[in-house]
């Protein structure tokens, strides 16, 4: 099965079917790659990783090209080099040259690759495209203008996330990705999970950037700026800073908040907390009476959103509970207002999220009490690293300090709602006790950790077996909904992440990030529950508290009114 | 309600996506044009996914999204048109209209064509209005061709 190659003049050894760049990367080689993605069949559409092969008069594209038995390959002759730099100068000769206004200056592929090749002077002038950009999604700006037409945003809307709301369209002369008929995204099937910002190159793709909106309020005196952050922020932050990536900077992050001028900071690890209480007193209700089976976790607003376009004949089997950024937003109006004698209205609640789709389901109409917004504005972690260096804050000298009082306890079971899989683990906790009223022997559920696709157990409580199953990556969704609608009924609870591996890997984090980095944020997630003690939702004591003295109990109907949703049937262009 | 798109896509029983360009000639032959229904419906009967047939229709120049108008303007782009200007023909074709090539105006009178050629290259540059060719063709022309329609109307109403 081995074959021998030569790279460069020395021996290298490849696996029969193996590309010309896996064997390169193997080898510490690096070539450079624009449209290519791991773990996708390669397209070959951008050319920039060509390479020179004896006895070819063409230049070969590395990453789709297999490897035969005594190949001799150049990968920096400078045939090779010349040519990479004229595909660089070709994609800018029609580029709007605008760097200094771009959302990826300094963090561009297309950018590094004109500096590295050394492109100095424009050689090549192309008429320049007059695309309209696209504002209509309250989560993702698409500027086509930008965009080099890798194709990355459309295969991984189609292959990871099976929803394909984006698509080459005109092609020839004039190719612009686009959606059906050049509508907005905003009336496309799009969920807004921000995978396509993810992958893209180029600043053609970028979140709906709030940070103005943000500098503008904690300017203002008459309102009190509240803060939530995600369970993944503080896990996902720190490599931003120099810091090594992966590690837990929970407590700087409390203080570079205050810094920057919020009134209270919040985890929203607490309300994941409560959405357990809520969520497996949910799920009892729905398996005592044997209703609306299996039951859909409700915490991914991109699944909510497909379920809505998709698969409406499952909404009555999603949890009702509000996801943990809506249920923090609605408790710090209702019960923190009161408790601080603040008025709703005076309070501007800000959520700090891993996620582009959050923007979304802040404004949706039912996320809303009284007419007041439970959450006024949604920005992501590349936001929020913008707002940390644009207020001067240096995170090596910051003290770690406290979330604020009364929802300043969090327990691990909320915090590893973070990763896929741990809404289960952190569910099954809780659904253990209330169904035994013993607490388990062993907290760690190996069953439903790591970054498999679709992860399955299934539990055995009181001699009742319940079926689990835990998905990211909506296209694998989709797929366990097929045989759900199939026939399969072996399962009681489902865990929907849109993104592959969960919020770690949201469309709201760090663009650039390596697979490895991703993991270092589970590892640290895994660590946190390892090490600390409060393990369990239901032993949260400031949760127990809330529910002594305002919510009574998991579904009441206090909790309905506030905690709790619905959800209605999308009609989109699918 | 049946539609007279539902009707073309009940004759076929075991369709597949390779069908897909088939069947919009079709349907444009029916319509005049590929509507968001169109669009919507064939995706749903082929399980393709409405951007991939939009990406499909949209390569090829003979597919349309909008209703033609009530003049319908062709404009031959062929070689012998191309050679005496049919390009400057198209373009102030184009800026009288505020439409490009493919589109209808507002008011739904004028659309814009442009086809490969018409067989009329005695005539050369020629454009076609509801299959009535004028021949040779300028901007100045043109411009008068346009006002000529445009009295039309406002005199039969």
């Amino acid at each position: 099965m081995n074959i021998s190659i030569e790279i460069n003049g020395k021996k290298y050894e490849a696996q029969h079917r193996e590309t010309i760049l896996e064997v390169l990367n193997r080898n510490g080689i690096k070539v450079p790659t624009l449209c290519h993605m791991k773990g996708f069949i390669p397209s070959g559409a951008c050319r920039i990783c060509v390479v020179e092969i004896e006895g070819s008069s063409k230049l070969i594209s590395s990453c789709s090209y297999p490897v035969s038995e005594g190949m001799k390959i150049l990968t920096h002759s400078p045939r090779v080099i010349e040519a990479r730099k004229t595909i660089v100068e070709l994609l800018l000769s029609n580029h709007p040259d605008d760097c200094l206004y771009c959302v990826r200056n300094t963090n561009c592929e297309l950018q590094n690759l004109a500096k590295e090749y050394h492109v100095i002077e424009r050689r090549i002038f192309g008429s320049k495209n007059n695309f309209k950009t696209d504002f209509s999604s309250v989560s993702i700006v698409r500027n086509p203008n930008k965009c080099i037409l890798c194709g990355r945003c459309v295969r991984v809307c189609e292959e990871i996330m099976g929803v394909s709301c984006i698509e080459y369209t005109y092609r020839g002369s004039k190719t612009c990705i686009g959606t059906t008929l050049q509508k907005g995204l905003n009336t496309s099937s799009c969920v807004n999970c921000g995978q396509c910002i993810m992958v893209c190159p180029t600043g053609a793709l970028s979140e709906k950037n709030q940070t103005l909106a943000i500098k503008e309020v904690l300017g203002q005196k008459n309102k009190t700026v509240v803060v939530q952050y995600a369970p993944a922020i503080s896990v996902s932050i720190a490599e931003a800073f120099g810091l090594e990536a992966g590690k837990d900077i929970n407590g700087i992050l409390n203080a570079a908040l205050r810094k920057i001028g919020f009134d209270y900071v919040f985890d929203t690890s607490f309300a994941a907390d409560l959405t357990i209480m809520e969520e497996s007193a949910e799920l009892i209700e729905r398996i005592k009476h044997n209703k609306n089976l299996p039951m859909f976790t409700s915490c991914c607003p991109a699944w909510i959103k497909f379920a809505e376009e998709y698969a409406p004949e499952f909404l009555p089997n999603i949890s009702t509970c509000k996801s943990p950024q809506q249920m923090m937003g609605a408790i710090i109006k209702s019960f923190f207002a009161k408790k601080k004698n603040i008025s709703p209205e005076q309070i501007f609640s800000v959520s700090i999220m891993p996620c582009t789709a959050k923007k979304f389901e802040a404004q949706r109409e039912t996320m809303s009490h009284n007419g007041i917004s439970d959450v006024d504005l949604v920005i992501t972690t590349r936001e929020l690293i913008e707002l940390i260096r644009v207020y001067g804050i240096n995170m090596n000298q910051l003290e770690p300090e406290m979330t604020d009082t009364p929802f300043g306890i969090r327990s691990t079971a909320g915090k590893i709602f973070a990763t896929s899989g741990g809404v289960t683990e952190a569910a099954i906790r809780t659904l253990y006790k209330e169904l035994t009223n013993t607490e388990l022997q062993k907290f760690k559920i190996n069953e439903v950790r790591g970054f498999e696709g679709r992860k399955e157990m299934k539990l055995n409580i009181n001699g009742k077996e319940i079926g689990i199953a835990v998905v990211s990556g909506l296209k694998n969704a989709a797929e366990l909904i097929t045989e759900i609608k199939n026939g399969r009924n072996d399962i009681h609870f489902i865990e929907i992440m849109s993104c592959p591996g969960g919020c770690i890997a949201g469309g709201g984090q760090i663009i650039g990030s390596s697979k490895n980095d991703i993991e270092l944020r589970m590892k640290s997630l895994y660590h946190i529950d390892e090490t600390e003690n409060l393990k369990l939702s239901h032993k949260n004591p400031e949760v127990s508290e809330l529910y002594s003295c305002f919510l009574e109990k998991p579904l009441s109907h206090k909790s309905h009114e506030l905690l709790h949703t619905k959800y209605e049937k999308r009609d989109v262009l699918l | 309600m049946k539609t007279k798109i539902d009707e073309i896509l009940e004759k076929y029983e075991n369709i597949e996506r390779d069908s897909l360009i088939p069947l919009l000639q079709e349907i444009q032959e029916s319509q005049g044009y590929i509507s968001e229904e169109a669009i919507v419906k064939t995706g749903k009967k082929l399980q393709i996914p409405t951007s991939k047939i939009y990406g499909v229709a949209t390569f090829y120049n003979q597919f349309r999204f909008e209703p033609i108008g009530k003049y319908h303007i062709q404009v031959c782009r062929g070689t012998a048109c191309h050679v005496l200007g049919s390009a400057t023909v198209l373009q102030e074709l184009e800026s009288i209209l505020k439409i490009k090539a493919g589109q209808t105006t507002r008011d739904g009178l004028f659309s814009i064509e442009v086809v490969a050629c018409i067989g009329a290259c005695g005539l050369a540059p020629v454009i076609s209005i509801n299959g009535e060719f004028f021949a040779n063709v300028t901007s100045e022309k043109i411009r008068e061709i346009i006002n000529n329609y445009r009295s039309k109307e406002i005199n039969h109403e």
